[in-house]
This record gives C-alpha cells, structure tokens and sequence, in this order.
C-alpha cells in the first residue's frame, strides 16, 4: 500500500493524522458549510450585516417551508423527476442494445460504429445547440418536457454505449457461444444470458445518468423556459429573483434543488463510483 | 407464392444471417437516435456558420464572412478564446491536486469511507449550485472569502467577482473545487489496485516518498491519470453553467468562454446571430477536436492491444 499504512507510524505523527482529517474535511466544505449556516439564519441576520457571526435564531423550518410552499420550487422538483427518470430509462436501455452489439459481435465497422458514439460524446455542447434548438422547435417540442428528455437520451447514449460494450467484452463469452450451441435465439441470448449478467452496469449508469441529467444546465436553458417544463437547476435562477438578495431563502433553495442527486449518491456509492471509473480502473 | 410461404422464406433468410443481421437490429434505436440529435447536428452546425440567420427566417449564404469577423479582432472573440486557454491549463491542475488528496485518504483508519464520500461529495452538486455557494463565498465585503483575506489585509476592490482582473480565475476556483474531486475518486480507485508486491520490492531496494511515488505508483496509476485528464479537458472545454450563473460573462466581459459567448451570440436580446454562433462553436470544435483524436488514438491503441 502507498503510502505507508498510518499502523505502521509513529504514535505521534497517528494522532497527528486522526486530528488533521476534519480539520482538511472542513476546510475543503468551507463553502458549502457557508451557505448551510446562510440557510437557517433569520431574515433580520442579513439586515444587520450579521453574515457569519452566531445566527439569530433558528429558522430552518420558516426558511424551508417558505421554499416549498411560497414558490415553484415544488413545480421544478417535479419536472426534474419528469425529466431525469425517462431519459435514465431510455438511454440504459438504448446503450444495452448497442453495447451488446457492439461488444458480442464482430461485424465490419464494428469499430467505427463504436468510435462514433465516443467521439460524439466528446464533442462540446455547443456545436449541437443551434441545430438541436431548430429540430427541437420544428418538432413542436420546443419548451416541452419531452423535447428535453429526447435529446438527452441521444447524447448519454454515446457515453452509456461506451460503458456497456466494455462491460459486455469483459463477460465470459463462452457462455454466449454455449448458448449459441444449444439453438437459442440472438435476442433470447441478450434478453436471457446478457442482460441478467449486467445487472452491475446497468445500476451504476442508472446513477450515473441520473446525477448527469438532474444537474444539467445548459440544455434546460436552451430547450426550454417557464416553469412548465424547467427542471430545477434552471428553475433556480427564477427562484433567485423572486427572492432577490434573500440569502437564507436563495441558498435553503440551492440545498433543495442539491439534495436528489446526493442521497442517490450516499445510497448508491458503490455503483456511482463503478461507473464514473468507466469500470476501467478496476 | 402463398403468405405462408413468404414468411417461411423470410424466416429461413433471418435464421440463416442471424448473427450478420441481429447487431445491425440492436444498433438501429441507438444509431438513429445518436445520428439526428448528435452527429447530423454537428455538420449543420458548419453549414450554418456559412449563413446569417435569425433563427426563423430564410438562411443567407455569407460565406466565410463569419469567420473574417470572428478572427479579424472581434475584441469579445479573443477575450474568449484566452480564458478558454486560462480555463485549460488551471483546471489541469484538478490532476495533482485530486492525487494529493487521494494519497492523503489512502488510508484504514476508522471512519475513512465516510470521510472520502465526503471529500468526493462537491462532485455530485450541480454546477449551478456549486456556482452559486462560490459566489456568495466570494461576495463583496460579507462573504466568508472577502472577510478571510481582509485578516491578512488583501482586498479586492469589488469582490473577487465583481473585479475584472480576479473573475475569472475565482469562476475556476469554483471549478476545479468538484473537478479535484472527480480526479481524487480516480486515483483512490487507481491506488486501491496498485500491485502491493511492487510496492514491497521496491521498498526494500530503498525507494520511499517521492522517488517511490514518481517511478513505482505513478506508473501503476496510468489508466486512472488518463482518464483524469480526458475528463478535466472536456470538463474545461465546456465551462458554462459556471460563469453563466457566477457573473453571466461579465464585469465587462472578462469571464466570457466561447461556450459562453457563443450561447450569448446566438440567444441575445439583440435578436439571433445563429450564424455567428454557429461559426463560434465551430472554433471550439476545432479546439476540441485535437483532444479528441489524441482520446480516440489512445483508446484505439489500447484495443489493437487487447486483442
């Protein structure tokens, strides 16, 4: 193990490391802890100047209640589950289909095919907009949930394809080719042998994507507006100038639109790390 | 011929291609998908940098007339195109600072899994959100920054972000804040697989500290520092939520990246310069396009590899 295991130190320089790691950890959350503390401060905290000295009172439940109940914020919530939930449906399914094809077979262009879906995922953002916009809105689905969860099926289909098709490769194949012997159909081998087997892969992109998509700004902004069909990272901005200069409703707002994506990652550390190593740092 | 025997005709010729033809079957969704939304756009995109167009009426061909202006000393252009450069080489610096903090929390202490969840933690926010704690972080006078470097007598007039000189590298603070992050969980990954024999051997022939860490660990964590660094250009190259919701390209202009000013160019309030944007985001294609070849290479290589 590198670097030397900490047992293997001196007493000292053990305690010394036991002490220093909240220190680091507080230091490295210093601006989230800020806008915690922001988001239970009474009103009359940031009249007076009162930023960061003990908090007047206790108003974690006025501050959010007010989020949830005098706003949209529920509304955004919403269509960021409207959102978010299809396109992980849609783009893991899609990615097994093309990641099983990708990685079981060898077909001329096989390579080529799978090079496309990884260079498109590289490519910024922007050089899709205007297009995307202009298809987006001939579509009639311009400011619309579903608009929003179509493209973005297609763009983390590059990613997700990349992610399934290593995983096949790495399965045993000769359990497809034993399949194969017995007669089973194509379809029935992926149905029936590879998809159970990539149970691992298909929850780590789930999280994944998931996180992916609920944080996505820019397509919100470009694809849709209003509260109708705004998910929450876009939404935000909104919230802010309803509450211009109100910091203990604006950041009690950003913890809100923040805490999806963190339970999932608490609740499913294991898969979400899988997946962002692309598997490939085993 | 009977239908019956269409179909057992049929039927034979799919049996028969069965493995030629089912791939192409499971690629169909994905291909058609990815082409419309993903690679057919990136072509109109080239095509439409060659047009002045609002957005609703009829494209007028103008040819390279875009691009004269955009590279003929359009001011905001190359205020763009150099904090496009500052973006790329400081938010590298995600690399050493994520294998700094990985080495540190390598370790089995009690309670170390819940530390390193939460050192990884910022990573998960979204951009917006970690754009707007930074900057109320950094507010003028009342943020925790502003007050911090007021003990050490620094002020900066106007707030870190309010300030021409100071924006936009307090916009990539924020920035590589979840981007150490991402790196760090690589690495800590990476060092989980590090061979401990090798560790072993070469600590008997005396190798310790840096030298151990520079010629037996580094190399060991190559796979986790590629990625890293695939994932920080990209990462760099697409810098927008940031600095659409810390300054929304100002003061002045002196955040702006060209997927900024691009977004700007072609949704302004002043009416739609698709074409110009068009021809901005085709520059940073360009850009990108040389990492992207490098990835593709790289990854091709360890595929004939593989084989």
């Amino acid at each position: 193990m590198f670097p030397t295991p900490i047992e293997k130190q001196s007493r000292a320089w053990q305690i010394s490391y036991q002490s220093m790691l909240p220190f680091a950890l507080i230091i490295w959350l210093l601006p989230l802890i800020a806008v915690a503390t922001f988001s239970i401060r009474p009103e009359a905290d940031f009249v007076e100047g009162n930023y960061w000295g003990v908090p007047g009172s206790f108003e974690f439940f006025t501050n959010y209640g007010r989020v949830f109940f005098e706003s949209d914020m529920p509304r955004y919530l919403l269509n960021s589950v409207l959102i978010t939930v299809p396109t992980v449906v849609g783009a893991v399914a899609l990615s097994s289909m093309t990641g099983f094809a990708l990685g079981v077979y060898k077909f001329k262009g096989n390579l080529l095919i799978f090079f496309m879906f990884i260079a498109g995922n590289f490519v910024p953002f922007q050089i899709l907009m205007v297009p995307v916009r202009d298809l987006t809105v001939n579509l009639n689905l311009y400011d619309t949930k579903t608009g929003l969860i179509l493209f973005h099926i297609a763009f983390q289909t590059g990613f997700c394809t990349l992610f399934m098709r290593n995983f096949i490769r790495a399965l045993p194949f000769p359990l497809i080719e034993a399949a194969r012997v017995e007669g089973v159909a194509e379809w029935r081998i992926f149905w029936f042998v590879v998809l159970p087997l990539m149970k691992p892969a298909l929850a780590a992109l789930a999280v994944l994507i998931f996180t992916f998509i609920w944080n996505d700004y820019f397509w919100a902004v470009v694809l849709t507006q209003g509260p109708d069909a705004q998910p929450v990272t876009a939404g935000i901005t909104s919230f802010n100038s309803q509450f211009r200069a109100a910091y203990h409703l604006m950041s009690a707002g950003s913890i809100v639109a923040a805490i999806p994506p963190v339970l999932m990652f608490f609740a499913m550390q294991k898969h979400f790390i899988a997946g962002l190593t692309l598997g490939a740092v085993k | 011929m009977s239908s019956e025997a269409a179909q057992l005709e049929t039927r034979s010729w799919y049996k028969r291609n069965e493995i030629a033809v089912t791939p192409w079957l499971f690629l169909i969704p994905g291909i058609l998908f990815f082409s419309v939304y993903v690679i057919i756009p990136i072509f109109q995109s080239f095509w439409i940098s060659f047009h002045q167009w609002d957005g609703l009426g009829e494209k007028v061909w103008v040819g390279t007339a875009n691009y004269e202006r955009l590279l003929g000393g359009d001011r905001k252009f190359e205020t763009s195109f150099w904090n496009n450069v500052r973006w790329l080489v400081l938010y590298l610096l995600a690399i050493p600072a994520g294998l700094f903090i990985a080495l540190f929390l390598n370790q089995t202490v009690t309670g170390i899994r819940i530390y390193k969840s939460l050192f990884f933690f910022p990573f998960v926010l979204s951009q917006v959100v970690v754009g707007l704690v930074f900057s109320w972080f950094y507010l003028p006078n009342d943020g925790l920054f502003d007050v911090i470097v007021g003990w050490v007598g620094i002020d900066i007039s106007g707030g870190v972000l309010g300030n021409p000189n100071t924006a936009t590298y307090g916009i990539i603070v924020a920035g590589l804040w979840p981007q150490t992050a991402y790196c760090m969980i690589l690495y800590l990954t990476g060092l989980n697989a590090v061979d401990p024999e090798q560790v072993e051997a070469a600590r008997l022939d005396g190798a310790k500290g840096w030298k151990m860490l520079w010629y037996v660990i580094l190399p060991q964590l190559k796979p986790a520092t590629f990625i890293a660094f695939v994932v920080t250009i990209i990462g760099a190259l697409r810098s927008f939520d940031f600095i659409a919701v810390m300054t929304n390209g100002g003061p002045f202009g002196s955040t702006r990246v060209l997927s900024f000013y691009m977004f700007e160019e072609s949704l302004s309030e002043f009416g739609f310069r698709m074409g110009y944007g068009a021809a901005i985001a085709v520059v940073l294609f360009f850009l990108m396009l040389g990492f992207i070849c490098y990835f593709l290479y790289s990854m091709w290589r360890d595929e004939q590899e593989a084989r």
